[in-house]
């Protein structure tokens, strides 16, 4: 239709209603105001540093200690005080039962604990996140099934099913450990994920992309799973720190990792028998593994306030 | 008799960004037995305002530098604590917009509204049960006695909001505060609510401060308007001779840009651009960028609420001009 | 059962005209279902319930209601979003709610839909660009690619923004930004039809003005018919060219906005009007109100016959036991006046002063 001398001109927008204050014509996308806003919390600083350290134990355990965690040499059994004045060498913690450096053991054993979290929270995340999602996208009697299935997994009792699982292993290395947790703790993200599609399924871009006429997997992908991730990367962030509070437990009841590989759990456990003469032997690991899942917890925790101020 | 009177009330929030200035300098008044219409956009500062008078403002972050809430010529904000909380419910109430999360789900409505009575005024629970129902009798709840054990999901919209029009009433206040009332209603349930509101405002001769962005409302209930643009009063007067004559290009804006049932136009005057960013309020008369007749003086200094005739101010520097257009 | 005579009426000067899409008898029940593992239906939401209307190019059509008549449901089944339980919406002669895959896609190019909530209708963790360029990923044929970024900022421009503002995410834009945003995307395909669910009602008074001037200005440029749905009985007079009035998941009324508006006859609709608010306290003093009793009925259990009757001031036996149909009451058939409209009412009568002067 031609425009006729009445129709009104279109209203555009002064200067003065620039929508965000001071900012560049460029875009803010969710993820970086997040990012931002992360960037300045304490909290997230102090888990940061904390991480960052642990990784760099992780794969340069060389640059913290030159000690071997395997070489014993039973001279130095249980010896001494610990030298805290020493530090990095390797009687800073003093020794263990068998003469190896408690400081060397702390070290290399973040490679096993921080591999299990890892790996167990990756593969929870995935496999987690697709059941949710399938679950919460298709709904019906998928849903009811899927579901069920989550529901049965929930049922075992976590540390129990493990335990039983991990019994029929002859050779309990770190994947075999990781393989235990991710068989039992995946459903806590499908629930999650499962949820949170369901909410992002509801809204209106949803439906607005349907209208459009867009495929499934287009709608998967471009709409919900953006949308869904932030509450699963949440509870992903925290849960990592479980699973290697979960590692640790294993090993210490002796049916997680086993000798020779280091891990803190272990080292607690061999340390329980001289809690009294040398309580430094369990207190150092332990203090690590506590470390450890603090700050994976407290990365969780800036990572939701960052993603939900809302929640906060 | 002057029942409520705010004087110069200022009202901050400390947020990321910085300070918003969300109220700025109000002042009105409410006699007993009228209706105040608080109008304005969102954030425009009529809640706030509300919120402040209520002393229910979440502090920090929000903060009162300055200002008097003068009660029956008591000044609400020296009072200590103890003192204002024994105001709230008993000589003022607010009815909240929506009535489904004011209510407590877990616990039945007559024990909601008995609570009132057995908290300020020491019933027994026979006692504020017989008032409950006598309370959803007079705002007209069908069945109130078998209803009176319901829980409010039980209720529909209408019905909820008369519930917590009975709770408001319950100690018979002097002020009631609504904010926007009716606005999560259906119309013709909307019309029943207001009636009822204004029935029993009569009946008790209440102050009614009502807050809404509805300017066919206001024109139904109200007997004087304070209309509210980015913190300030733009604008005050008598229903009738505001919406007759706006002294105040916003105001002015508002009633053209509103569709009328009466009139079938084919395009409707539109005010340009969006509400202002609390937190970079323009300078001068913060309507500046979006009134038609601004001029160089609008921009760079604050027009003053002026006198425009009895009863009446405009915050305009050519309110001349725009009463006499 | 839309009226030939209001139709032909309307249409009388320009000849007639083939209704670019004509729904009939449309029905959507909601199944209620109980049991855990088991679920078994224990009764059904009738959100719509038999409703029949016609849409013509280039008008637009209002429907209004209050919360729960079934009017949002509508909108989502003629955009295909729902399965309707039965009935037949027809879009230039085909039966739209039989397609599925290709067929269906190429008709949803022809009826877009703009949303009420600004907030949740546009994807917060893509760029406006991405956004707007959406439905032509979907539907490459309608841009090539190089040519998309110059299209969607001259759709950009068309709804009165920024077009450099591109590159920015929703929430960096207020609510009636963001509806212009919607608008654009709804436009990208250049339809036919676009159906808008309250498309104001979200927004603050002083924009929403803005926004309705906006639709009818783009409806002039592009030739759009519209389905405005909206509780708001003055914007959808004001934008209307015809208006249905729903209650309970059916049609009480439907005629040209002067015959609804200034001639209703059926008691729901004159209720409805007396009871909206007019912003101008002089003719508050001269006007009935109608104030109706109770609340709308749940639409799980509609009451028998007339779904109105039990609020009705009007209401007889009779009410109960027949339903009223659609139809042209007997006594103003003749009469050529305004009243001669559809009206669901077994004692459909015009009432004097029910609006305005």
């Amino acid at each position: 239709m031609p425009e006729t001398a009445t129709a009104p001109a279109p209203v555009v927008l002064g200067k003065n209603q620039e929508p965000a204050p001071g900012q560049s014509p460029k875009g803010r996308s969710l993820w970086s105001d997040a990012w931002r806003d992360l960037r300045r919390k304490p909290l997230f600083i102090i888990s940061a540093v904390l991480i960052v350290l642990l990784l760099a134990m992780v794969f340069f355990p060389g640059l913290f200690t030159s000690a071997s965690p395997i070489d014993a040499d039973l001279t130095k059994h249980f010896q001494g005080e610990p030298n805290y004045g020493h530090f990095f060498a390797p009687d800073w913690f003093g020794y263990d039962g068998q003469g190896r450096s408690v400081w060397a053991r702390m070290v290399y054993g973040a490679r096993a604990s921080v591999t299990v979290g890892v790996v167990v929270t990756l593969v929870v995340t995935i496999l987690g996140g697709i059941v949710g999602l399938v679950a919460g996208y298709f709904g019906g009697w998928l849903d009811s099934l899927l579901s069920r299935v989550t529901d049965i997994f929930q049922g075992i009792p976590f540390l129990l099913g493990a335990m039983v699982v991990l019994t029929s292993f002859a050779e309990r290395k770190v994947w075999v450990v990781s393989a235990a947790l991710i068989f039992l703790g995946w459903t806590q993200i499908a629930r999650v994920a499962r949820g949170a599609v369901i909410t992002v399924k509801q809204a209106d871009y949803v439906h607005a992309a349907k209208s459009l006429g867009a495929s499934t997997s287009r709608i998967m992908f471009r709409h919900i799973v953006p949308n869904a991730l932030a509450p699963v990367i949440v509870i992903a962030t925290t849960a990592l720190g479980g699973y290697i509070g979960a590692e640790a437990t294993l090993s210490y009841l002796g049916i997680g990792l086993a000798d020779p590989t280091v891990s803190w759990g272990i080292d607690v456990s061999s340390g329980k028998d001289a809690l009294r003469t040398a309580p430094h032997v369990l207190i150092s690991p332990a203090i690590m593994v506590s470390i450890t899942v603090l700050a994976f917890i407290m990365l969780g925790d800036a990572v939701r306030n960052a993603l939900d101020p809302k929640s906060r | 008799m002057t029942l409520l009177e705010v004087r110069d009330l200022h009202v901050d929030f400390h947020t990321r960004d910085g300070i918003v200035k969300a109220v700025n300098g109000v002042n009105y008044s409410v006699d007993a037995g009228e209706t105040l219409a608080v109008l304005g956009e969102s954030g425009s500062g009529k809640s706030v305002t509300a919120q402040a008078i209520m002393g229910i403002l979440d502090m920090p972050p929000g903060r009162i530098p300055k200002g008097e809430i003068l009660f029956q010529g008591e000044d609400m904000l020296t009072m200590s604590k103890e003192q204002r909380r024994k105001l709230r419910g008993a000589k003022i109430a607010m009815i909240f917009q929506d009535a489904l999360s004011s209510l407590n789900p877990v616990l039945s409505v007559g024990y909601q509204l008995g609570e009132m009575f057995r908290v300020h005024q020491g019933l027994s629970r026979k006692e504020a049960r017989a008032k409950s129902i006598e309370l959803m009798d007079r705002v007209n709840i069908p069945a109130a006695k078998d209803r009176v054990r319901d829980y409010p999901h039980q209720f529909s919209g209408g019905m909820r909001q008369r519930i917590m029009i009975a709770m408001a009433l319950a100690l018979e206040p002097d002020l009631i505060i609504a904010d926007e009332p009716t606005t999560a209603l259906d119309v013709t349930v909307q019309a029943q609510v207001m009636e009822l509101l204004a029935d029993l405002q009569r009946e008790f001769n209440m102050g009614l401060i009502l807050i809404t962005h509805d300017l066919g409302v206001v024109a139904d209930v109200a007997d004087k308007i304070a209309v509210m643009y980015a913190g300030r009063i733009v604008e005050t007067a008598p229903v009738k001779e505001l919406y007759k004559a706006p002294a105040h290009p916003y105001t002015r804006g508002l009633l053209d840009s509103i569709p009328r049932l009466d009139q079938k136009g084919r395009e409707l005057y539109a005010i340009q651009g969006l509400p202002p960013n609390m937190s970079r309020v323009p300078e001068g008369c913060a309507f500046h960028p979006r009134c038609p007749a601004a001029q160089d003086i609008c921009r760079s200094e604050l027009p003053p609420l002026a006198e425009v005739g009895a009863g009446r101010g405009s915050a305009c520097h050519f309110w001349k001009e725009t009463l006499g257009d | 059962m839309t009226e030939q005579s209001e139709q032909s009426r309307k249409n009388g000067s320009e000849g007639k005209r083939e209704p670019i899409l004509e729904v009939r008898d449309l029905v959507k029940h909601f199944p209620l279902s109980k049991g855990v593992l088991l679920k078994r239906q224990v009764g059904a939401v009738k959100a719509v319930d038999g409703i029949s209307f016609d849409l013509y190019p280039g008008e637009t059509l209002g429907i209004v209601g209050e919360s729960g008549c079934g009017k949002s449901t509508v909108a989502k089944l003629l955009m295909n979003l729902e399965r309707p339980t039965a009935g037949t919406i027809k879009y230039k002669g085909e039966d739209i709610t039989r397609l599925s895959g290709r067929a269906l896609r190429e008709v949803r190019r022809n009826i877009q839909m703009v949303f009420q909530d600004p907030y949740t209708s546009l994807n917060p963790r893509m760029t406006v660009g991405d956004i707007i360029g959406e439905p032509f990923d979907i539907h490459p044929e309608v841009a090539p690619k190089g040519d998309r970024r110059r299209r969607v900022q001259e759709l950009l421009d068309v709804v009165g923004l920024n077009p450099e503002y591109i590159n920015r995410y929703p929430h960096q834009f207020s609510g009636g930004q963001r509806q212009r945003i919607g608008i654009a995307r709804g436009l990208a395909l250049r339809p036919e039809i676009i159906v808008a669910d309250e498309p104001v009602s979200a927004l603050d008074v002083s924009v929403q003005a803005q926004v309705v001037n906006l639709m009818e200005q783009l409806q002039d440029e592009f030739g759009l018919s519209y389905m405005f749905i909206a509780h708001d009985l003055s914007i959808v007079r004001h934008i209307s060219d015809r208006v249905g009035v729903m209650y309970l998941g059916k049609m009480a009324e439907i005629g040209t906005d002067e015959q609804i508006y200034e001639h209703p006859t059926h008691p729901y609709t004159q209720a409805l009007l007396s009871a909206v608010p007019v912003p101008d306290p002089e003719i508050r003093e001269g006007r009935e109100r109608i104030v109706l009793e109770g609340d709308v009925p749940s639409p799980a259990n509609p009451p028998s016959g007339c779904r109105f009757r039990t609020r009705c001031w009007k209401a007889e036996a009779r009410c109960a036991e027949e339903t009223p149909l659609l139809a042209v009451p007997k006594v103003f058939e003749a009469a050529g006046t305004g009243a001669a409209h559809a009206s669901a009412c077994h004692f459909a009568e015009e009432r004097a002063a029910v609006v305005v002067a």
